[in-house]
This record gives C-alpha cells, sequence and structure tokens, in this order.
C-alpha cells in the first residue's frame, strides 16, 4: 500500500525531521529539567531520601530563603560583582577599541594579546592568579611598586576578597568585549566622520558625537551578555576562595552548588537556581524596557 | 608660495604620528598587563619551588628546569605521584571534538530547516527556541543530575557528553548564515529534482563551511572550559576532564607552586595554538551574532 502524501505534508515532515534531533535534545536536556527543575523548588525533597519522596511544601523555600544569611550574602555578593563587571569591562572596552582601531599602530599583535585571557581555561586563569595575589605575586609587588605599603592579603582579607575577584574578573572578560568593539568600529560608515572633519569637528567631540551613539546596539548587546555572565559567575568563587572569608564571596551559582551537592538540599537549591533566573529575566526585561531612550538603531 | 603650501600639512602629519605613537604605547601597557600573567606563569614553570619565591621575580629563569613538567606528566613513569594529567587530557580532548562533531551536525540541520523550509509551526517553534536561549544552564543541572544519576550514568562521560550534542545558540548561528544565502541557489537544485537533503548536502553545507568553523571553535572552548558540570558530573580521577584534574591537582600539591605552574601552562597552551590557527574563524563566530544583531 502506498500513501500519497500531498507537497504541503511532505514538506512538514522534511523540516521535522531535519529539527528532530536538535528538538529531542532541548526537550530532554533543556525544556524537560526546567519544568521538574520548577517542580522540585516548591518541594523540601533531599537527594538521600531517593526519587519520588518530596513533599510540596507551596513555596516555602522562597520564603525561608529570605531569613537565610548565606542567601542574602550570596545575592548581595552576585550584584555587588555584577554592577561592577559590567560597567567597568564596557567602559574600559570601549575606550581601548576605539584607541586601539583609529590611533594605534600594530593593531593585530596588541587585540591578540589583550583577547588571550578571554579564550584561556578559566580554571587555569583563576589558580594563576591565586598565586598573582600571594605575597610574591607580581599583583602584589606592583602594589608595593605603587606606594601602598602594607597590602592587604587580598582573597584573604574580608574586604577584599570580592574586589580582588572582579579585578580578575574584567581582566579575563575585558577581551571580548574589544573584539566585539573593534568588529563594530570597522563597520562604521565612514562619511559621517569626513562630514565632521570638513565642520572642523576635533576627536573628542567626534568620539562622544559619533563614535558613542553609533556603538550603542553594540554596547547594549554587550550589557546584556556580560551581565547574563556575571550573574553567572562560579569557577572563580570555587577555585579562589570557596565563598569565604566568611561570606564575602559567597554567590548564587556558588551557594546553589553547595547547597545541592554538598547537603544535597535539592529543593531549596532549585528554588536558588530559579532566583537566579527571575534576576536574569528581570535584568534583561529592564534593558530591553530602556534600550529606547538611548540605544540608536540607524 | 609652495613650500607654505606644503608646511602645514607636514605639520598635521607629525603630530598625528606623534599621536598614534603616544596612543600605541598606551595599549602597548595593557597589552603587557594582560599578557604578564601568563609570562610570569610560564617562567615560574620552569623554576625550581625555592626560586618562585625569590624577590626581586627573575622573568627569565636563570636555567631551564624542565622538571617540573615531566613530574606533571609523569613522562617515563618515575614520578613519586601520578596525577593522570594525560588521561584527563585525552577525556577532554575526547569530549570536547564528539560534541563539536554532533552540535554543528545537529545545529547544522536545524538551522537550515528553520531557515529555508517552509513547514507548519516552523515561527512557533523557533520562538520557543529563542526563549529557551535565556536558560541558564545551572537551572537544568540539578534536574540533569537526578535523570542521569537515575539511569546509572554518573561518573561517565556521557553526562557531559550528551547534551553537548545540541546547542541552541548554534542553531540560532547556523540559522543566521543559511537566511543569507539567497533562494535562487535552492530553487535551481529543486527544479534539477534534488531532495531536501541532497540540497543540505551537496549545496548548503559547503557553501556554511566557514560558519561551521566557527561554531566549531565555540563549542570546542566551551566544552574545553566547561567546569561546573564535570565538577558535579565526575568523581573518579579516570574520567576527570582537564578543568577538574587541574583543580584536583592544585588540592593535592598546594605547595609546589612550580608545579601548579607547570599543570596550568599544560592547560592552556593547546588552546592557544588552536586559537592563533584558527584565529579568523574564532573571531568570526564570536563576532556574528553581535554586530549583525
Amino acid at each position: 500500500m502506498k500513501i500519497k502524501l500531498s507537497r504541503k505534508v511532505k514538506t512538514d515532515l522534511t523540516g521535522y525531521a531535519f529539527i528532530l534531533p536538535n528538538l529531542m535534545g532541548m526537550l530532554c536536556f533543556t525544556l524537560f529539567p526546567l519544568i521538574f527543575s520548577l517542580f522540585i523548588s516548591f518541594t523540601d525533597w533531599e537527594f538521600t531520601r531517593g526519587l519520588g519522596n518530596w513533599t510540596f511544601n507551596y513555596g516555602k523555600n522562597y520564603i525561608e530563603m529570605w531569613t537565610d544569611e548565606w542567601f542574602l550574602s550570596s545575592l548581595k555578593n552576585t550584584l555587588v560583582y555584577a554592577l561592577a563587571v559590567v560597567p567597568i569591562t564596557i567602559f574600559l572596552a570601549l575606550v581601548i577599541a576605539v584607541i586601539l582601531e583609529k590611533y594605534c599602530y600594530a593593531k593585530v599583535p596588541m587585540k591578540l594579546a589583550i583577547f588571550m585571557p578571554y579564550i584561556s581555561n578559566i580554571v587555569a586563569v583563576a589558580i594563576v592568579w591565586i598565586m598573582m595575589y600571594s605575597p610574591w605575586g607580581p599583583f602584589t609587588l606592583a602594589v608595593k611598586a605603587l606606594g601602598w605599603e602594607n597590602p592587604p592579603a587580598w582573597l584573604g582579607d574580608y574586604d577584599w576578597a570580592l574586589p580582588a575577584i572582579i579585578i580578575m574578573a574584567i581582566w579575563s572578560g575585558v577581551g571580548y568585549c574589544v573584539l566585539i568593539y573593534s568588529a563594530a568600529i570597522q563597520g562604521l560608515p565612514q562619511d559621517v566622520y569626513e562630514a565632521a572633519d570638513v565642520d572642523g569637528a576635533n576627536e573628542m567631540t567626534k568620539f562622544f558625537r559619533i563614535t558613542v551613539p553609533a556603538l550603542t546596539p553594540t554596547t547594549f548587546f554587550l550589557t546584556i551578555t556580560t551581565l547574563i555572565n556575571s550573574f553567572q559567575v562560579f569557577a572563580p568563587i570555587q577555585i579562589m576562595t570557596r565563598g569565604g572569608p566568611g561570606t564575602s564571596t559567597t554567590v548564587l551559582v556558588y551557594y546553589m552548588y553547595t547547597t545541592a551537592f554538598t547537603f544535597y538540599r535539592m529543593g531549596y537549591a532549585s528554588a536558588i537556581a530559579w532566583i537566579l533566573f527571575l534576576l536574569l529575566l528581570v535584568a534583561t526585561l529592564i534593558q530591553w524596557r530602556g534600550q529606547k531612550k538611548w540605544v540608536s538603531y540607524q | 608660495m609652495k613650500r607654505k603650501d606644503k608646511n602645514p600639512k607636514a605639520y598635521y602629519w607629525v603630530k598625528k604620528t606623534l599621536v598614534r605613537c603616544f596612543f600605541t604605547l598606551i595599549i602597548a601597557a595593557i597589552a603587557v598587563v594582560m599578557v604578564i600573567p601568563f609570562v610570569w606563569m610560564l617562567s615560574a614553570s620552569m623554576k625550581t619551588a625555592a626560586d618562585v619565591l625569590k624577590l626581586p621575580i627573575k622573568w627569565i629563569p636563570e636555567y631551564f628546569y624542565p622538571d617540573n613538567y615531566i613530574k606533571v606528566w609523569n613522562i617515563g613513569g618515575k614520578a613519586t605521584v601520578d596525577y593522570h594529567f594525560s588521561i584527563a587530557y585525552f577525556n577532554s580532548l575526547k569530549i570536547a571534538f564528539i560534541n563539536l562533531t554532533g552540535a554543528v551536525l545537529t545545529s547544522t540541520l536545524a538551522g537550515y530547516a528553520f531557515a529555508k523550509i517552509n513547514f507548519r509551526g516552523r515561527n512557533v517553534v523557533f520562538l520557543i527556541y529563542l526563549a529557551t536561549m535565556m536558560i541558564p544552564t545551572q537551572v537544568t543541572l540539578i534536574p540533569r543530575f537526578v535523570m542521569f544519576n537515575s539511569l546509572d550514568l554518573m561518573n561517565g562521560h556521557l553526562p557531559l557528553i550528551l547534551p553537548g550534542l545540541f546547542t541552541i545558540t548554534g542553531t540560532f548561528l547556523m540559522r543566521q548564515c543559511f537566511m543569507q544565502i539567497p533562494n535562487e541557489l535552492k530553487e535551481a537544485a529543486v527544479i534539477d529534482g534534488a531532495g531536501e537533503f541532497q540540497i543540505w548536502a551537496k549545496i548548503m553545507v559547503p557553501v556554511a563551511k566557514p560558519s561551521m568553523a566557527s561554531l566549531a571553535m565555540i563549542v570546542f572552548l566551551w566544552n574545553w572550559n566547561n567546569y561546573l558540570d564535570p565538577l558535579v558530573f565526575l568523581s573518579d580521577w579516570r574520567k576527570y576532564t582537564i578543568p577538574v584534574a587541574l583543580t584536583n591537582f592544585v588540592e593535592e600539591s598546594l605547595t609546589e607552586y612550580n608545579m601548579i605552574m607547570a599543570a596550568s601552562a599544560s592547560a592552556l597552551i593547546p588552546v592557544f595554538i588552536v586559537f592563533f590557527i584558527g584565529n579568523k574563524f574564532f573571531v568570526e563566530g564570536l563576532t556574528a551574532g553581535a554586530v549583525k544583531g
């Protein structure tokens, strides 16, 4: 028996056949886990009790966390980290990229050097920076050479551990932003600059009146992506400080990780993960709404 | 008359060159700051343990001391402690290559369908794809752990490989790439009687090769640098990937800074080599989604 398929149905079938492998992967490893995670976050499930031995606790996890000192510190540190890393990284990258593309010799080797930290394995980078921050490491020595006689023990100091990690994060993240800005600058139309030259505009005016506004879509993209990445910071914290000293460097993902895989409190850990997700959504939404005010698409 | 005309031009040229030299120096200083940790790592990895602590820092070691690397890699099998670095290396490479092959294949198939096949429900499915791009992998980590645990796949490489075969970002990237290929190319093949799969394999994939190479490089980097997943899923040194092996190494040899530096350098150098060779594709892959959007 031969079934004759209409052309339309045939197109549908080939279409779904093409996306099938990908779709299955997405359903198994993203959508299903997402729903499962939301479900567990409303239970008191502990992993050691085994699959199925959970009771629904009506959002108790989401209420309890606001009196949990560790969670509150994690949330605060995550926000401080992101709000420090994102603007500084993007501002530095913008300035470096503009200078690099417009007023600099030997562009390519410079770009490669600036980009190196970004492609480096974050674990190796974090390890090297632990050594950099040690009393005989180049960072401490450089700070001393600049006149700070008794620098703190960076990663061992309650007040300086988070800033130390922030410095490392900026160092390792700025290359990516420079790269994206460079590509965008190369795509800018030259006639606007020529017109500005005819009008006798100086370099500063050109930077603030032409380059910065023309790059706002790129800035918007970078703000969103670096913010999302910053909220998810984990490896440097786990390797360099383990959240310490005290609660000074715990962040959401690290707290989620210890709650889930050291204490096996899967329900509570899932709730923390969802708070992270909501944080990302809200941050993206705010920027999406706000983009009309400062992003100019031509 | 002529001299007067020429002078401002020469003055302008000199000024421009001076400004450029000044800014080049600033950028060079930044570049040095970016590279110094790596230089220090390399130099410390070739010193004896005592020399690492000596001040002032000798950037170029007085003598080359390759023992650290020999110990880390256990070359000749004479090391007192075997850190099994070569096994971790092999594991990392294995996972990265399987995942990049799989991810590029599934993304190219799906990206083509989303761009060029007009099936019903396409836009809805694609919208769901876009929405899931926002989901952080940390949210799905616990369910994945529970899933793989009940399937008895823990402490193997499948929990890292199976989800790694699919990437939503990659699908998105490949769709972007196929959207730019003119429809006429496909229509001509349809007239010749080619099926969709033939068109995909014989016409579209060759055109999309640069984008596929970019995607492959990015997927390689993701896998090579992935830390949280292997940390959760692997508990046996035979299965460790480089990042986990590295932190494990640090915990075991906390005071031997020269050895730690040699281990770190061993983890970094291959990526640098891949990057310098594939620099062009790499940069294109990273900027593709960013600049056009």
